[in-house]
């Protein structure tokens, strides 16, 4: 199969819907001729023109709210918000506004659209354009958010994102635009709700959203060699969350490490580690873990950026505690 | 005018302020080489032509007087009274840096020179800036703020907010709109509709259009306004007309596609503001040839100086990761 970049497969996804439905387009900082400082929408104004590319001021709660009125009128915008951290600028239009109208509304307005944004530090880009963001969105019921972690999700999830009738977020790793997967030339959807398995494994499950499926591979290529059997899951999406899948596998290794790059402290890691508490206790040998990024902003000095992040080498030394049952009392 | 600031002969005045734009040259000369030999982490964005604004309204105030800044900070670091040897620290992520390597190129403060910081959210110091002028009139503080922030920040909506509250309550605060033409791949006309001047005057703030690449002229213009708003008379909005002469961001090489090679070489060319500055210095007999020479030299050798530190000043230990999260 032929492989392309994680930023084309975004570029795929967008060009195939926009032609599929003229209804679709896209706003947002330097998307048109700049096509965007990561250059992912590159030659979509060529394409579809600047009525359906649109550049916008520095405006980000003008745009967004925008899009959420073209969105309750019949349109399917795709915000670009530039870097994920900019989503506290638009939080009353997405979390009060978005998520809530088809609700509010008794089921008769919706909200079709997409903001795809990014997340993920070690870029040195410090504290204001590091951050991983995705707890905050999840935690607002009405909207939906997708994690891809790799080429392959990138352009399925999104092709889902467009056609759903919902608010959907979509939070790519910036890190990640250059790597290569292989993504198929026909037409696919990747179905929200539906984890996928990366690798089968017996002692012990990593659970991984976007790029931390890497890290987690790499721990579970690691513990390989030491002859522990490592799982790997990536739920794809975390609102919904496909909690079958999670728990069946655990069931299975009785132990399970959480990796997100979100801050550790009430984030996605909790929030998934708590549901493998209540719906497996049982078959657990061990308390399920949590990795996030350590509480602290992001700093900018590469000597202490490095540090806040999982890596696979903490990955697989938690996974061997674990294993060993040294952890069965961690704090 | 504060009495802190001595009087001073005019000689000296334009001297410092040359002095203080090539500083600011020779620091981003230093920086773009950081970048380009891969020794500085990250990106960063080059306040190089830009010079004459930040010196000629910095000059204007005083170290009690406090400014805000943006992502494309270190003009602003300068002019306020930095050092080099503490900001190219902060460039480099070191222990010795400005926030002890915390904060990089985009938030370097020098609360010593009353720099709250430059910022990477676009527009995100503009209620900063005028929380410090609220706090300068509850204090009864004759100190002033100067708000820095682009052409492109003008589409936020939180300058509106906060220059309608600074109208109301008369605030200390002067905006000042840096406009250098584009808000990065983009030109300022179109992302900015009507005239920018006329959005201050909607809420009854006097605003001025300035050519900033006059450091006279802005450092005029600015000592004017500022001896008013400390008078209570304020708040002002200066819109001051620039280029930069890099990219938006240091990888930003090339640009052909938002701006021409000509429209570039006019302004460097026909424009530069240090420059201009030293042909008035030479002409009016205020400096010599040598002697700007000698200017140009000894801070030359002053960033190599720096530079050199920075490059071999240790990084923080890592235990300071989780310190400074809260205040003590
Ligand atoms: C809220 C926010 N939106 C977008 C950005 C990305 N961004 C950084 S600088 C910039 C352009 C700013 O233009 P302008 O205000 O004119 O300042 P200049 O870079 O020209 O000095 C943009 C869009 C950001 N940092 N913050
Ligand atoms: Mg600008």
């Amino acid at each position: 199969m032929r492989e392309i970049t994680l930023s084309q497969a975004v570029n795929e996804a967008l060009a195939e819907e926009m032609r599929r439905d003229p209804t679709t387009f896209i706003m947002g900082e330097d998307v048109a001729e700049a096509g965007t400082p990561f250059k992912v929408l590159s030659g979509l104004v060529e394409e579809f023109g600047t009525d359906r590319v649109i550049d916008t001021p520095i405006a980000e709660p003008g745009f967004m709210g925008m899009a959420v009125g073209a969105a309750m009128t019949g349109a399917r915008p795709i915000v670009d918000l530039m870097f994920g951290d900019f989503i506290f600028l638009i939080m009353d239009q997405l979390c009060n506004q978005a998520a809530k109208t088809h609700y509010m509304s008794g089921g008769k307005l919706n909200v079709p659209l997409v903001l795809r944004t990014n997340l993920g530090a070690t870029r040195r880009s410090a504290a204001q354009h590091s951050q991983s963001l995705q707890a905050l969105v999840a935690h607002i019921p009405g909207l939906k958010v997708a994690m891809p972690s790799s080429a392959y999700e990138a352009k399925g999830l999104m092709k889902t994102a467009i056609r759903d009738n919902n608010p959907v977020v979509i939070f790519e790793d910036k890190l990640m635009y250059q790597d290569k997967a292989p993504v198929p030339e026909e037409e696919y959807l990747i179905p929200f709700g539906v984890a996928n398995v990366k690798r089968e494994g017996s002692d012990i499950t990593l659970i991984a959203t976007s790029s931390m499926v890497q890290v987690a591979e790499k721990a579970a290529e690691m513990l390989a060699a030491e002859g522990i059997s490592a799982e790997v899951i990536d739920p794809r999406t975390i609102v919904p969350l496909d909690e079958e899948a999670l728990l069946k596998s655990v069931r299975k290794t009785s132990r399970a490490i959480v990796i997100d790059e979100g801050h550790q402290s009430y984030g996605v890691t909790a929030e998934i580690a708590s549901r493998l508490n209540e719906k497996a206790f049982y078959h657990l040998d061990a308390p399920v873990l949590r990795m996030g990024a350590m509480d602290v902003p992001v700093p900018f000095s590469p000597a202490l950026e490095d540090i806040t992040v999982p890596t696979p080498e903490g990955v697989a030394e938690n996974a061997r505690k674990l294993c060993a049952g040294e952890m069965i009392h961690a704090a | 005018m504060s009495p802190a600031k001595k009087a001073k002969t005019n000689t000296e005045d334009y001297l410092r302020m040359y002095r203080q734009m090539v500083r600011i040259r020779s620091f981003e000369d230093n920086a773009n080489q950081l970048y380009l030999s891969a020794k500085m982490p990250g990106l960063t964005h080059m306040y190089s032509g830009e010079e004459a604004v930040a010196v000629g309204i910095c000059e204007a105030l005083t170290d009690s007087d406090r400014i805000t800044s943006t992502h494309r900070g270190h003009g602003h670091c300068v002019a306020k009274g930095a050092e080099f040897k503490e900001m190219f620290c902060e460039l480099l992520g070191k222990e010795e840096g400005y926030c002890r390597g915390k904060g990089g190129s985009m938030h370097i403060a020098d609360q010593s020179h009353g720099n709250l910081g430059a910022n990477a959210i676009v527009g995100g110091s503009m209620g900063i800036a005028t929380g410090s002028a609220l706090r300068a009139k509850l204090q009864g503080s004759d100190d002033v703020t100067v708000c820095f922030f682009g052409d492109g920040a003008t589409a936020q909506g939180l300058l509106y907010e906060v220059m309608n509250m600074a109208a109301l309550w008369n605030l200390p605060v002067i905006y000042a709109c840096e406009n250098n033409g584009y808000s990065e791949y983009t030109k300022t006309e179109e992302i900015a509709a009507g005239s920018i001047t006329a959005r201050a005057e909607a809420f009854g703030i006097e605003a001025h259009q300035v050519d900033g690449q006059d450091v006279l002229a802005v450092n005029d213009l600015t000592q004017k306004l500022v001896a008013r708003a400390r008078k209570g008379e304020g708040p002002f909005f200066i819109e001051l007309m620039t280029y930069r002469y890099h990219g938006h961001h240091v990888g930003d090489i090339n640009r052909e596609y938002y701006r021409s090679k000509a429209e570039e070489k006019d302004w460097k060319e026909n424009r530069d503001p240090i420059t201009r500055f030293r042909h008035f210095l030479v002409q009016e007999g205020i400096a010599s040839e040598d002697e700007i020479e000698a200017i140009n030299a000894e801070v030359e050798k002053d960033a190599a100086d720096a530079v050199e530190y920075a490059l071999a000043a240790k990084y923080p230990d890592v235990s300071e990761v989780d310190m400074h999260v809260f205040a003590d």
